[in-house]
């Protein structure tokens, strides 16, 4: 194996170590949120879906996607493929959390307002940012050329990434209210201790899982392009 | 700048006369637009739901989408005479590029929108002669958004595969701002409101056209240039 | 006229150029050749400015070739496999656009003259897809020509063309090659352009194998290109 090919292969086992660790954080805050932390007044049991769904929702709106943003504009300074391997890595896993908020998003709203799908402010800016990132990996796939790839990646990120706020605003406006910030806090003010820690460990454990799949993607990727590069001698 | 101004006038007419030779955007939009509009017609049932409620998304949603199928061809056009080296090899600055397909890609969707409307006034019904100065005023600003970003977008799918499926997967989350600004302002302006009611609206229009423009025109030239 | 330095293209571990140096004054004429995927293409679109260096630069009449050198970018001529001439427009539209393109006064009349200078007057009114091969050929060329470029580059232009017309073709070059302009023509077969030729290169992956002002003999010359370009 070539030096280059073992290194591909040591990023990969660092993706599965990183990615077990950040399930099993995932599992243990699952454990915390069903046993150990009080349950919610009014919304009773169903609201202990929130220790996943807010940490996903977080890590994909505030790290994953803003990751794959800066990393293509990166990538249009320095040309260096590596930005565009983790740039594309980090808009994968975006996907994956992404459908994870648009998943427990609906069972926690179910039992709550009765409806599925209310075109919530937040759940509507994560299915836009679903489909922003679908239409990136669409892209993707649709050019063979690694340089030209790269570069619209890039340009697709940053626009995107400038998209957001404005569909933030008009989502808000189409519903008539005023743009709530996006904070990591429900609709109530505060939180008592106990569920803020939950939380926060909640918070901790994604961040772990976000970093070991984008490592792992990243280490798979690394893998493909050097072989299509020893299959193009 | 006067010589941004007069290569994207020059690039702008090319694209123009050639269109007007083929002729092969416009129609098929127009057509798709007249299309829609029948549809929706039958769509609906004129017991159950006013008109004038569904009016303002029957005319956007059939404007968005011919809107996209009008820019469709955009750099296709390039690549189909594979022209477009002949663009990137002349002392053309590549903001003129992008300027110069804007001007065509906006005065087609204008000219769509042209046939569109009074189609719609015709098929719906509808009395809107009150609000046509505003709603002509809304129909502009969105449009430069929907083209602002559509420009530059077909600049990246002409080169991808399946290019004419790639623009509306990547362009409508893009468009929906503006339409739903757009939107928000027809609304009052059918039901006889003032202009000055919508303002808000439009300013905001013109913000997202301001800063999708600059967007693009900063972006481009990672777009053309290898 | 032109002068590249250390010119590499390469994305990851995948390189087109590496380390190409080339020197071109008035008058010269520069015959590229290799085996596919040598880099010729890559080679002349860098020349042209369509491809950006990822390091090394290129010198065109004294100026840095870069996407908004447009001194530069009007002292280039480029005649490619691509056409650059739109099927719905006629040659006379296709040649006044291009003018207009390059802020050439009179462009009307400068379109005229590039045509009838190819012997394409009659067909000023006609499009592109009505004509023979070779009479596109020679549109492209009044296109190429059009803005009098001090450097012309050409990427396999005999290909496709019939004897007459190659004859052609290399008559046209030569009476352009006596003046102040360089050329850089690539080209598979050495003989097409042997007689044109005041330096010769060879490509191979990449890399200059052969590079100098041309052999006496074409034999001799076929016989070290085989040994550094096959096998």
């Amino acid at each position: 194996m070539t030096a280059a090919a073992s290194d591909a292969r040591s990023v990969i086992v660092r993706g599965i170590v990183l990615t077990t660790l950040g399930l099993l954080g995932v599992a243990a805050v699952m454990v915390l949120a069903l046993w150990f932390t009080p349950v919610e007044a009014t919304q009773g049991p169903a609201q202990k879906i929130f220790y996943v769904h807010v940490p996903a929702a977080f890590t994909a709106l505030w790290m994953a996607v803003p990751a794959t943003a800066f990393a293509g504009l990166l990538y249009l300074w320095l040309h260096d493929p590596r930005l565009d391997r983790f740039a594309a890595a980090s808009a994968e896993v975006s996907l994956v959390f992404c459908l994870v908020v648009l998943v427990t998003g609906p069972i926690w709203a179910r039992p709550i307002w009765g409806a599925w799908w209310t075109w919530d402010g937040r759940l509507t800016l994560t299915l836009f940012l679903f489909f922003l990132l679908l239409g990136y990996q669409t892209m993707r796939a649709a050019i063979r050329d690694p340089v030209e790839r790269a570069r619209f990646s890039a340009v697709l990120g940053a626009m995107g990434l400038v998209l957001v706020p404005f569909i933030h605003l008009s989502v808000y406006l189409w519903r008539g209210l005023h743009p709530k910030p996006i904070v990591l806090k429900p609709s109530d003010p505060s939180l008592p201790p106990e569920m803020l820690h939950t939380l926060l460990y909640g918070i901790g454990a994604a961040v772990i899982l976000y970093v070991g799949l984008v490592t792992l993607a990243y280490g798979i990727q690394l893998a493909q392009d050097l072989r299509e590069a020893a299959d193009a001698r | 700048m006067g010589n941004l101004l007069r290569l994207a006038v020059v690039l702008a007419g090319k694209d123009l006369r050639l269109e007007l030779r083929t002729r092969t955007s416009i129609v098929s939009a127009a057509v798709f637009a007249a299309l829609v509009l029948i549809v929706f017609n039958f769509a609906r049932d004129p017991t159950a739901v006013a008109t004038i409620d569904l009016a303002p998304s029957v005319l956007w949603v059939t404007i968005a989408f011919a809107s996209v199928l009008a820019m469709n061809r955009g750099f296709l056009v390039e690549r189909e005479n594979a022209a477009f080296d002949g663009l990137l090899l002349a002392p053309v600055p590549r903001e003129a590029l992008y300027l110069g397909k804007f001007l065509a890609n906006f005065a087609f969707v204008v000219l769509v929108e042209a046939i569109a409307l009074p189609l719609f006034v015709l098929f719906f019904n509808l009395d809107i002669a009150h609000a046509l100065g505003g709603l002509v005023l809304t129909m502009l600003l969105a449009t430069m958004g929907f083209v602002a970003v559509g420009t530059i977008f077909s600049a990246m799918v002409v080169k991808t595969r399946f290019a004419e499926l790639m623009l509306p997967v990547l362009l409508l989350p893009f468009m929906v701002p503006p339409l739903i600004l757009a939107v928000k302002t027809s609304v009052p302006l059918f039901s006889g409101r003032p202009l000055s009611e919508v303002v808000d609206g439009l300013r905001f229009l013109a913000i997202y056209d301001i800063v999708f423009i600059t967007l693009a025109l900063l972006l481009f030239p990672a777009v053309v240039d290898e | 006229m032109v002068a590249a330095t250390g010119l590499t293209r390469r994305y990851g571990a995948v390189r087109a150029l590496e380390g190409v140096d080339l020197t071109l004054t008035p008058g010269e004429v520069l015959l590229v050749l290799g085996p596919n995927g040598a880099g010729k293409s890559t080679l002349l679109r860098t020349l042209a400015g369509l491809l950006r260096p990822s390091a090394g630069t290129v010198m065109v009449g004294g100026q840095l070739l870069a996407p908004d050198a447009h001194d530069a970018r009007r002292a280039i001529g480029l005649l490619s496999h691509q056409s650059l001439l739109y099927d719905e427009l006629t040659l006379l539209e296709n040649l006044v656009f291009t003018a207009r393109l390059y802020h050439l006064p009179d462009p009307t009349g400068r379109s005229l003259a590039a045509l009838a200078a190819q012997g394409l007057a009659e067909r000023a009114a006609d499009r592109p897809r009505s004509l023979s091969r070779g009479m596109q050929q020679r549109a492209a060329i009044a296109r190429a020509l059009i803005h009098d470029p001090a450097l012309l580059l050409l990427d396999e232009p005999f290909t496709g063309l019939d004897a007459v017309a190659g004859d052609r073709l290399r008559a046209l070059l030569a009476s352009h090659t006596g003046g102040q302009r360089a050329m850089v023509i690539v080209t598979h077969h050495a003989s097409e352009a042997w007689a044109l030729a005041t330096r010769v290169g060879v490509l191979v992956r990449g890399r200059w194998a052969l590079e100098g002002p041309r052999p006496a003999s074409l034999e001799e010359f076929q016989h070290r290109y085989n040994e550094v370009a096959v096998g």
